[in-house]
């Protein structure tokens, strides 16, 4: 309800006094948690030129997240959109495989082989 | 020199933290697995390929239905991080959008119960209305369109019944004096009248008490549900629970047999561990982990804590899902689903139009 209404843009790129390092930047999610937060630096750790990846909730009443990227020399920025992307796939891929799992055990053809008889 | 002894250190050091790991399906590994923190990161552990790769995400990853009702859920997703399944967690409590009452007009109120509890009372009625039908109401609006606004009236007088003989009942000597969800009388906003039929938006269930009357008083007031998240009120959580555990695993590390085998067995919930053929024969298996509370108290017997070794397998969700009743709980799995990856799209946008 609240960031419907607000014009702010909800990506920011922290800046940074002295010369442009497009290796390290920090960028701040506006009205975003643990929820991506975490998820999102788990999978852009996974790529490997990644050097540090983190992030942080300043105040706990700042509806904000400080996300930190520094790699080991590609853009800061590409490797963000790398990991959002991934994400992205990754969670079109749970999607697809529980819409399945829905609809095969709706039709009754469900197989498992767990074991959990209702004793 | 410094350099050979730090190639030296780096591949003793690599070797000694390729040994602790193990897959996780193979089971925890003490050092390694203790934490909940995943390590399997590139350049942690030599000699892996710890990349993100979908390819092979799409291969290993699986989501088994265990069991599925009008508002339980219970299934398994297998072959994913802590740290995304933590994160359709979280969505579901509190960022699938429903429908809830959140503003209150009162025009009369003589009940014992004070407007504000009420009101507040009022709010936590699960209202049985399909949210991706609706929009967001700006918070400057105080009238509502069709488009953001569920409007409903509650309009109740308690008053004698003067048939009742010889009873102390208050059902029998009252009329009206429970009040509850089935008084709530839907008001159609301009043209919903045409859009839903009556009964199509409803609280979710018809026996919700919401204050009790004597004869005289009365409450007559008026209310609007509108679109909102869990994270601005619990009132929108479209769950009652929303949680998962983690398979346990139960290594037996050595054969166990005769009467000790009957006392691990005793050790555990009922169908976890089986004991298998007669006499000094009988040997223990593990049956069914999945039953299994993890309690500790095979560990507690000096013969047996050698022998079992108690884990969990830390890709191997099991969510359990139950809805409040708005919305069937495996939609809400799919809404939730949806929401991270409308997230991945608004940041993907804001970073593509940034540069």
């Amino acid at each position: 309800m609240t960031d419907k209404t607000e014009p702010k843009p909800k990506l920011e790129v922290v800046e940074t006094p002295g010369e442009d390092d497009e290796t390290c930047k920090t960028f701040v999610f506006h009205n975003e948690d643990h929820t991506l937060g975490n998820s999102l630096r788990y999978i852009v750790m996974k790529n490997p030129e990644v050097q540090f990846c983190g992030y942080s909730i300043p105040h706990p009443s700042e509806n904000k997240i400080n996300f930190r990227i520094q790699t080991h020399g590609t853009s800061a920025t590409d490797v963000l959109m790398k990991g959002l992307q991934d994400l992205n796939k990754a969670s079109e891929t749970v999607l697809q495989k529980f819409q399945k799992s829905v609809l095969d055990y709706k039709q009754g053809n469900y197989s498992s082989d767990v074991k959990m008889d209702d004793s | 020199m410094t350099k050979g002894v730090n190639l030296l250190r780096q591949w003793i050091f690599g070797n000694f933290l390729r040994r602790l790991r193990k897959s996780p399906k193979q089971g925890a590994l003490d050092l390694v697995n203790r934490t909940v923190h995943s390590t399997d990161f590139p350049g942690e552990y030599e000699g892996y390929d710890d990349a993100w790769d979908q390819q092979k995400f799409e291969k290993d990853f699986r989501i088994d239905m265990i069991k599925m009702s009008h508002d339980e859920l219970e299934f398994d997703m297998v072959g994913i991080d802590a740290a995304i399944a933590n994160a359709f967690r979280r969505i579901l409590l509190a960022e699938v959008p429903t429908m809830a009452i959140e503003k209150v007009f009162i025009y009369n109120n003589t009940s014992i119960i004070q407007d504000e509890v009420l009101a507040h009372r009022l709010g936590l009625i699960p209202i049985k209305a399909d949210p991706r039908l609706f929009e967001f109401r700006s918070e400057d609006d105080t009238e509502g369109t069709a488009e953001d606004t569920i409007e409903f009236q509650l309009k109740v007088k308690c008053t004698k019944n003067t048939h009742a003989k010889d009873t102390t009942d208050p059902d029998d000597l009252y009329k009206d004096h429970k009040v509850t969800t089935k008084h709530l009388k839907w008001i159609p906003v301009g043209s919903q009248g045409e859009i839903f039929k009556d009964g199509d938006l409803r609280p979710v269930h018809d026996d919700i008490l919401i204050a009790k009357l004597r004869p005289g008083q009365e409450i007559d007031l008026r209310v609007h549900c509108v679109k909102g998240f869990g994270k601005d009120h619990a009132k929108f959580s479209p769950v009652a629970t929303a949680s998962y555990r983690l398979l346990p695993e139960i290594t037996l590390l050595k054969p166990i047999k005769g009467e000790l085998a009957k006392k691990l067995k005793k050790c555990f919930s009922p169908g976890v561990i089986e004991v298998d053929g007669k006499g000094s024969n009988k040997t223990a298996r593990v049956a069914n982990a999945r039953k299994d509370t993890c309690s500790r108290e095979v560990l507690r017997h000096d013969d047996l804590k050698d022998l079992v070794k108690l884990s969990r397998i830390r890709n191997h969700f099991i969510f359990s899902v139950e809805s409040t009743g708005i919305l069937p709980p495996d939609i809400l799995v799919e809404e939730a689903i949806k929401v991270l990856m409308s997230k991945c799209r608004t940041f993907m946008n804001e970073l593509s139009q940034a540069t």
